[in-house]
């Protein structure tokens, strides 16, 4: 067993956990949050996408050792007393979702693309996206989303 | 998918590091970004003792100039070297493959020197550090050795790199004023390469005066098309005269076949995109 420290939505956590865990499991399963999702487990889908220091990353595919004494904000980070992120606000208004299942991952990764390009073409955003799948489909309510965001100069996370 | 037990140490110094590996012998791994080994692990085709995790050795990060040389320290991840407008100016083949490696959420983890060391035919590294005649920075206990990147990549997943070993840094010659551009072939998003190609030249008044093109999976380790190279040396800038030149691309490839494409399918592939990699970076 290891000890960490990572800092998750902002609050301390210190845990002894084995080097093999996930940082996808240590979140759901020791810290609770399960807002992020597990969806192919083989890295290819992005449904477990959160911010790491800031930039996105595939927490099915870091171990929850590498992200000691770092910070992780997940999708239930992201509101602000009792407001929606401008992200997800914007899913909502525009329909950006189906069954909702990468929708957490993909709210993540959105904010990404426009902390990394504020002002992104409609296929910059797809190509800034391709590493989430929808497998309802629904890509073009969720492009939609960002350039509401991006309309509206909402470029970054509340803490990312 | 959980990996199994294994021990784990993350030391801060590569002294440290070679030290680790020295005491776990041939049951340790060593994690990069774990781009590629996380999977691994998770997929249970491999289980060491221990893992060496490089994440929290400093001085392998970044990307500096020594004279006519860019450094980049083996840990760098793919969004900085993305980043650096060293890299875009003096390695722009490199620059382009980067921008087509994976997704976002990968190249902000995983690194330059991971993928090299990992040496998949179908990664995206490989090829333009070959066309870019890219040294190879390994120490060891007994110090430090410099490789050439004809002699770097050995087989399939195979390097210089021997037990005990760690790639530290690259050294790329500056290829200042040369286009690049990295052409590269899937079907759907964020895949693997079928076939990609990396080609850069120096165009001096509509002929090329210098060309370098290195080839992703289109044999066992990324490959050179030496013929191509000849052929487009003094010839003009040309779609036509690029064409050409480019016909003899799949010469001396001996490309896999997989569900993916046949190894014929492979071959046909490579002249085609080899003369828009070659078209592109000449500003065509």
């Amino acid at each position: 067993m290891t000890r960490i420290t990572v800092t998750v939505d902002g609050t301390s956590y210190s845990d002894e956990v084995e080097p093999r865990m996930l940082l996808v499991h240590y979140l759901r399963e020791v810290v609770g949050k399960t807002g992020t999702v597990i969806g192919c487990d083989t890295s290819n889908c992005g449904a477990c996408t959160v911010h790491l220091d800031g930039r996105s990353v595939k927490s099915c595919n870091v171990l929850a050792v590498q992200a000691d004494g770092h910070e992780v904000t997940t999708i239930e980070g992201l509101s602000q007393n009792g407001e929606l992120h401008p992200m997800q606000q914007a899913f909502h208004e525009c329909h950006a979702l189906q069954c909702g299942y990468c929708t957490p991952g993909m709210i993540m990764q959105a904010i990404d693309v426009l902390n990394d390009n504020p002002d992104p073409s409609e296929e910059e955003i797809r190509v800034g996206l391709e590493g989430n799948l929808c497998r309802c489909t629904g890509y073009h309510n969720i492009v939609r989303a960002v350039q509401q965001v991006a309309g509206q100069g909402e470029t970054s996370g509340a803490r990312s | 998918m959980i990996p199994a037990s294994f021990d784990y140490v993350a030391p801060t110094s590569v002294a440290e590091a070679l030290t680790a590996l020295a005491e776990a012998g041939d049951d340790a791994k060593v994690l990069a970004g774990g781009q590629s080994l996380l999977p691994i692990l998770r997929m249970r085709l491999n289980a060491p003792e221990k893992v060496v995790d490089l994440g929290r050795i400093e001085e392998l990060r970044g990307v500096r100039e020594d004279g006519d040389h860019l450094v980049i320290g083996a840990m760098t991840t793919y969004a900085d070297a993305l980043a650096s407008a060293a890299v875009s100016e003096h390695a722009a083949v490199l620059h382009a493959a980067l921008k087509e490696v994976a997704d976002p959420q990968i190249r902000h983890r995983g690194t330059v020197g991971g993928a090299l060391v990992h040496a998949d035919p179908a990664g995206d590294v490989g090829a333009p550090a070959l066309a870019l005649g890219t040294e190879f920075v390994i120490t060891g206990s007994g110090g430090e050795r410099t490789v050439a990147a004809s002699d770097f990549f050995q087989d399939l997943f195979e390097t210089a790199v021997a037990e005990g070993e760690l790639l530290t840094a690259i050294r790329i010659p500056k290829h200042t004023g040369w286009g690049g551009h990295y052409e590269k072939f899937v079907r759907v998003a964020h895949q693997w390469s079928i076939v990609a190609v990396a080609a850069t030249v120096r165009v001096d008044g509509g002929t090329i005066a210098e060309a370098a093109i290195g080839l992703t999976n289109m044999g066992s380790t990324p490959l050179r098309a030496t013929a191509v190279e000849a052929a487009l040396v003094g010839a003009s800038a040309s779609d036509e005269a690029i064409r050409e030149a480019c016909a003899a691309a799949a010469e001396g490839t001996d490309p896999p076949s997989d569900l993916n494409g046949s190894a014929d399918y492979r071959r046909a592939l490579a002249p085609v995109l080899t003369r828009r990699a070659v078209l592109a970076a000449a500003g065509g």
